[in-house]
């Protein structure tokens, strides 16, 4: 049991081109930033807007094939969807919802019902079957969808966005519910959320999305390791930077990016010449002075002002719009002690060593 | 609220009521004139009971019958690019602006025993649509029709497709979803559209007198039943008048609840 994506959508001037695989026993996320391309790729899985190109199997059974004409229509494709907006039938009771798509495949009125009424007790809403879609919160509204998605024991379950719409205490326990679900479906699971927590609480791997493109695959510990795009470090919170590597002294190297120059040490086992390499940073190793560092071991040293200051607990994350910007987390105290606020004037330093330096595969 | 606090200018309470009296003083003047000793005798003699009949069956086919036509229409029109679309919207309307015995012609010079469909019909078939209730109902159709257009097509627009995609992937046919999602969502302008056809009909006249004739029992409808009576008894021709307007009122009570108020 397996899904594999190798398709190009086209949407408007927006074209979408992403290829992987997706086993039965895995939660795939599909995470990237709004308007990444995401729903696009919901879209032509579920069969609503057919790719331009490539193909999409599910389990051996080809359900889209551009070259060879085929297209499986989406009411004939094994999928349960939850829509972003959830798209509950408003002249529906949640009842009659969730025994839709029983009903839709032919089954007798009263048989439907009372498989819905049971998934609605399971999911703890049986009380609300009479009600309405616009008399539902959001969480119940949001049980109501996903028992609809499921009840007709689709072999392909996506989720876009399920817990985007919901305030903090309804996603709580809807994030829960989800994540039953997802462990007890028997079939290939696919989560798309820009929200990186609920990609990495839910999720086994990741297909980061941007732009259009896949940009990463691999399980959350990867790519909180080696995030191989901006994008992908700011979600694992990792300043990332991104160039050409220049040789200075001996073991020591320069990363050109557009945004400003890092020195590191050479990585082992590179050539001498111009390769693109990104260099990773963990926000921890940067540490920031009130006035320029003088006769430190620190290579990289970076004037700027502060951009913006976010707190997470005892620790402060500050950033800096130097060349190239870096992003530093600080202890309360220092935030308090060196009088940082947005706006003031800092130096960022680093050692050339703390940058953990990658050669990209795909140097060009 | 904000608004009901708001004073209106009494130069538009002044205006205001001209214009409700130019409504309200010709039903009253059909109250006062109404001979109400005989309008007993008008109203229950057979060609008024007949009339009313007749005026209610046509009404009522006609309107059933542009909805029924009019639904087609108003999904090609709100769901498919075709050059010249905005002529066929221009086209469909035109009834509702051209005059109606215009139309009464122009259906005769096509359903009419030497029209070009009714020319064929008679010679194979014998069969022969002016000057009967088909035509009656026909010809009130016509004049409705735009009017089921418009207002499917705005339904139809204002729904959200989405919805539709959402029934396609949990199983749902094309024939299922239009049953089970798009007709039911729309029940709203369904209701509409055969109310105001229904009272468009109701009302129709010179397409119905030009192409169906006027025919006791059969084409004559309550306003062709007044036009006659106006002719030869005057006043039999007020009592029927107030009938319509009762008819018109009932509709008006009836949707109160559901159309009419703003909130």
């Amino acid at each position: 049991m397996s899904l594999r994506v190798d398709v190009e959508a086209r949407r408007g001037d927006f074209s979408v081109a992403a290829a992987f695989e997706a086993a039965a026993d895995e939660t795939v996320a599909l995470l990237g930033p709004n308007g990444a391309g995401k729903s696009t790729l919901v879209a032509v899985l579920a069969g609503i807007d057919p790719p331009t190109q490539g193909r999409v199997d599910l389990d051996g059974e080809t359900l889209d094939d551009v070259d060879a004409g085929r297209h499986v229509p989406p009411e004939r494709r094994p999928v349960g969807v939850v829509f972003q907006d959830r798209l509950l039938f408003p002249h529906l009771s949640a009842i009659e919802n969730v025994a839709f798509p029983l009903r839709a495949r032919g089954a007798q009125r009263r048989g439907a019902r009372s498989r819905a009424a049971a998934l609605l007790a399971r999911f703890g809403i049986a009380e609300r079957a009479e009600a309405r879609p616009a008399g539902l919160s959001g969480g119940e509204a949001q049980r109501v969808a996903l028992a609809r998605a499921l009840i007709h024991e689709p072999r392909l379950l996506l989720l876009d966005e399920p817990l985007a719409s919901l305030d903090v205490r309804a996603r709580t326990q809807v994030r829960a519910l989800v994540r039953r679900e997802l462990l007890a479906f028997p079939g290939v699971r696919l989560l798309v959320t820009h929200d990186p927590v609920e990609a990495m609480s839910l999720a086994d791997r990741m297909v980061l999305v941007e732009e259009g493109r896949i940009t990463q695959i691999g399980t959350p510990a990867e790519v909180r390791a080696a995030p191989r795009t901006q994008y992908a470090a700011e979600l694992v919170g990792v300043n990332l930077f991104a160039g050409r590597l220049e040789p200075l002294e001996t073991g020591a190297g320069r990363i050109v990016t557009p945004e400003g120059d890092v020195v590191v040490a050479w990585p082992a086992g590179a050539a001498g010449g111009v390769e693109a390499v990104i260099g990773l940073l963990r926000p921890a190793d940067v540490s920031l002075h009130v006035q320029a560092p003088e006769g430190g071991s620190a290579r990289n040293v970076l004037p700027g002002i502060v951009g913006s200051v976010s707190v997470e607990g005892e620790r402060a994350r500050v950033r800096i719009d130097s060349s190239p910007p870096v992003v530093a987390e600080v202890t309360l105290g220092s935030v308090e002690r060196l009088g940082i606020r947005e706006g003031t004037q800092l130096w960022a330093s680093f050692k050339a060593v703390e940058v953990r330096v990658e050669v990209q595969a795909e140097a060009d | 609220m904000a608004a009901s606090k708001r004073t209106t200018p009494a130069v538009f309470v002044l205006l205001a009521i001209v214009g409700i009296a130019f409504v309200a003083l010709p039903l009253a003047g059909l109250a006062q004139r109404t001979p109400w000793s005989r309008a007993a005798d008008v109203l229950t003699s057979d060609s008024s009971v007949t009339a009313l009949r007749l005026s209610l069956v046509v009404a009522t086919s006609a309107a059933l019958l542009s909805l029924v036509m009019g639904f087609p229409v108003a999904w090609v029109l709100s769901r498919s690019t075709f050059p010249g679309r905005t002529m066929v919207r221009g086209l469909v309307i035109l009834p509702l602006v051209m005059p109606p015995v215009v139309g009464g012609v122009a259906l005769l010079s096509v359903f009419g025993r030497r029209g070009f469909l009714g020319g064929p019909l008679y010679d194979l078939f014998g069969v022969q649509l002016t000057f009967t209730t088909t035509a009656a109902v026909l010809a009130a159709a016509f004049v409705s029709f735009p009017l089921a257009v418009l207002v499917l097509e705005a339904g139809l627009r204002s729904l959200d497709l989405r919805l539709e995609d959402a029934a396609a992937t949990l199983g749902g046919s094309r024939w299922y979803v239009l049953r089970r999602v798009t007709l039911p969502l729309l029940a709203p302008q369904m209701a509409a559209g055969l109310v105001l056809c229904w009272a468009r009909a109701l009302g129709e006249f010179g397409a119905t007198i030009t192409f169906a004739g006027n025919l006791q029992g059969r084409t004559q409808t309550l306003p062709l039943a007044v036009f006659e009576r106006l002719q030869t008894d005057p006043e039999g021709a007020i009592a029927l008048s107030l009938l319509l307007v009762a008819v018109s009122l009932a509709v008006i009570v009836g949707l109160r609840a559901r159309f009419l108020a703003t909130r």
